[in-house]
């Protein structure tokens, strides 16, 4: 198959869509999709002569026959399942959605204050029409100018995800866990969809996780918009755990105002090609944020980070840190934007690049990229791509550890930098134990089918 | 029986030999001090015993309780009770110190026919040896050595040493950069170990711990020999003499 039929797929099934009168949506929206459709028709997929795909082949993707009139669910993921992906306790809201959808029946949404709004995007179309219409429309037009085509497909195609709303000076208690499960997927292509905004000196506390519990393979395309307003505050985790022959292309859009702070921490150990984008515009004097990253992969995976952090005010703040461990004939990509637009004095970006080489079949493509326009500015980065350091081996070995042992306390070590930075401790916990089984005697094996 | 013996050991890196014909024995129950200048060799023997990759030992033999000690890789001579306080602890990022000295308490014990020790009886252990090397606890939950001061990563090795509780410790210039209190602390952590059926090899360039610490024997390295043993009055005559006078006899040997 090529890059056309693909292409074709889509197209296809949009048009096939319209025919039917099957565009979910109001008009203004109907008008949105039809808008992204076209932008997608005329670029297609990317290929490794656009820039931000240099080192990321959707080959294998191209190559799967996509199903996109294949049903959901075909059946409901159990209790059992859901708790195995579920980080905190029943206190907790947990909304979950299968293939794209919400099931109500499967979540549990604790009441907000009033004014506040938690549940699914399909239905705020509904119910908060105005809002989602401005803050979608406001989001369609960065996507529009960087010609992104999985943006624009999750534009056309996108069916639910999750709205949250929270009102001026609410401190959530409790996180709020936003659970996307494939379950039958088949060649099936499912774009959830979130909106997040907080209202200024809100708090809240957030896990969007991605998983499968299917073996075949499948396109999960997401795209999540964060409005963060003045002083507000949000602990923001993503985590992948998509199936062995899962496909994995997510952005993280947040628009952040002044004195307001994301925190967020990217962990993927699960999926055949993830593609995670992040772009953070610090638009307000104060703003800052953390991003931090953990991949950990081995057979053929690969996955690509893309962060752009765009200082756009002056007295802006920005920490980055993203590891990689990688085993097999695994590939990472991280490539770290970070613009100081002219006048914003005072900004303060640090950003390091590590990863961890485990096997010489592993390739690593780590690119920083710094635009500075303004003065009196604290930039800087680093990278480091490497192995394990033989006289930490030899220094563990010397109290009694055999080197298997002492190399799995290694590769822990240098992922628990990233995940011991995770400050929810059930959220952390869950991480632990999911990284606990994937190294195993410090490797990262192939996954069994 | 000789608790240590080494003969006619040669070892270096790779094209170019460092020790040049060691011969020492160490009996149960005695600490020995092994003094010379920067670059005499202090070091790699040290590290050689503890069996570092990266020395390769060209010549002689090693008798470790009877043992060929040089056919053991490095975490079967820690099984079998010899420990080395590195001159320059090796900081491990991620991993808390706990949780590494538990792996290595229970390495040593699992080797010893011992039951593993659990979270709660590890941590008495832990309490009662952290009190014996005067360290905070917060440094438990810290990653190895890492952002640790010179002097706290010294306390560290000694606390992995009392934990370990080793029946040959090997100590590389423990004492150096150590102001008096910490030195006081290394000291006692020492002087605890030594019983009837253990023995203590400090390497050193100073005799300043020696003043804490009674050595049976002084040996002086120099040129990868030993060039001059004697009691205890021999560190003396070192801090009096310096080591130049020694030097010229180390040329003087047969290579």
């Amino acid at each position: 198959m090529t890059d056309r039929t693909t292409k074709e797929t889509f197209l296809a099934a949009y048009g096939e869509r319209e025919r039917r009168g099957a565009v979910d949506g109001p008009a203004w929206l109907r008008e949105v999709r039809r808008a992204a459709i076209d932008r997608f028709a005329e670029r297609g997929l990317p290929t490794t002569r656009d820039e931000d795909w240099k080192y990321t082949s959707l080959a294998p993707l191209v190559a799967t026959p996509l199903d996109l009139a294949a049903d959901a669910a075909r059946e409901m993921p159990s209790e059992e399942d859901l708790a195995r992906f579920s980080m905190g306790p029943a206190s907790w809201s947990r909304l979950v959605f299968v293939d794209g959808r919400y099931v109500a029946k499967l979540s549990t949404i604790r009441p907000l204050p009033p004014g506040g709004r938690l549940g699914s995007l399909a239905e705020a179309l509904i119910t908060d029409e105005p809002t989602v219409r401005a803050h979608l429309a406001a989001a369609e037009s960065p996507a529009a100018e960087s010609g992104d085509a999985f943006g624009a497909l999750n534009a056309a195609f996108w069916a639910d995800g999750a709205f949250l709303h929270v009102p001026p000076g609410v401190r959530l208690e409790e996180p709020i866990q936003l659970l996307f499960v494939a379950t039958a997927p088949g060649g099936r292509a499912d774009h959830p969809r979130s909106l997040i905004m907080l209202e200024p000196e809100s708090r809240v506390v957030l896990v969007e996780s991605y998983v499968a519990l299917a073996d075949e393979a499948y396109l999960t395309n997401v795209s999540t918009e964060i409005a963060l307003g003045p002083g507000a505050v949000l602990d923001h985790h993503r985590v992948v755990l998509e199936g062995r022959q899962g496909f994995h292309v997510g952005r993280t859009r947040v628009r952040q105002g002044p004195d307001s702070q994301f925190a967020s921490c990217a962990v993927t150990l699960g999926g055949r090609l993830v593609r995670n984008d992040v772009d953070v515009r610090l638009d307000a004097e104060g703003a800052a944020c953390v991003l931090n990253g953990l991949f950990v992969v081995g057979g053929v995976q690969h996955v690509d980070t893309h962060t752009v952090v765009d200082h756009a005010q002056p007295r802006t703040m920005s920490r980055q840190l993203y590891k990689g461990v990688l085993d097999g004939r695994a590939r990472g990509v991280f490539n770290g934007r970070v613009v100081v637009r002219p006048g914003a004095n005072g900004t303060d970006a640090h950003q390091t690049n590590k990863n961890l080489i485990l096997s010489d079949g592993v390739e690593v493509d780590s690119k920083p990229q710094l635009e500075i326009f303004a003065d009196d500015v604290k930039c800087s980065h680093g990278a480091a791509d490497g192995q394990l350091a033989e006289d930490a081996i030899f220094y563990l070995e010397s109290r009694g550890l055999d080197e298997v042992t002492a190399r799995s306390l290694l590769t822990h070590g240098f992922a628990n930098e990233v995940l011991g930075r995770i400050r929810v401790e059930p959220v952390r916990v869950w991480c632990e134990e999911r990284l606990r089984g994937r190294l195993r005697g410090g490797r990262v094996p192939e996954e069994a089918a | 029986m000789d608790m240590l013996s080494i003969r006619k050991l040669h070892a270096g890196v790779a094209g170019k030999e460092i020790l040049r014909g060691i011969d020492l024995e160490v009996r149960a129950g005695e600490v020995h001090a092994v003094m010379g200048p920067n670059g005499s060799g202090k070091s790699t023997l040290a590290q050689v015993l503890a069996g570092h990759p990266g020395f390769v030992v060209t010549g002689g033999e090693v008798l470790y309780e009877g043992r060929n000690l040089l056919e053991m890789p490095p975490e079967e001579r820690a099984r079998a009770g010899l420990f080395l306080a590195f001159q320059y602890p090796v900081e491990i990022p991620g991993v808390p110190n706990a949780e590494f000295l538990k792996a290595a308490v229970n390495a040593v014990r699992e080797h010893r026919g011992l039951e593993e020790l659990d979270a709660m009886e590890f941590l008495a252990l832990l309490k009662e040896k952290m009190k014996l090397v005067d360290m905070d606890p917060a440094f438990m939950s810290r990653p190895v050595n890492e952002g640790f001061s010179g002097g706290e990563k010294k306390r560290n090795e000694i606390l992995q040493m009392a934990v370990l509780e080793p029946r040959l410790a090997i100590l590389d210039e423990t004492d150096s950069g150590l102001d008096i209190d910490a030195l006081r602390t290394v000291a006692d952590g020492i002087n605890r170990l030594r019983r009837p059926d253990n023995a203590i090899v400090l390497v050193t360039h100073y005799q300043r711990l020696l003043e804490y610490v009674t050595p049976d024997r002084v040996h002086v390295l120099s040129g990868g020999c030993i060039v001059k043993s004697g009691d205890r009055t021999l560190a003396h005559e070192l801090e009096a003499r310096g080591y130049e006078w020694l030097e010229a006899s180390a040329e003087a040997l047969p290579r």
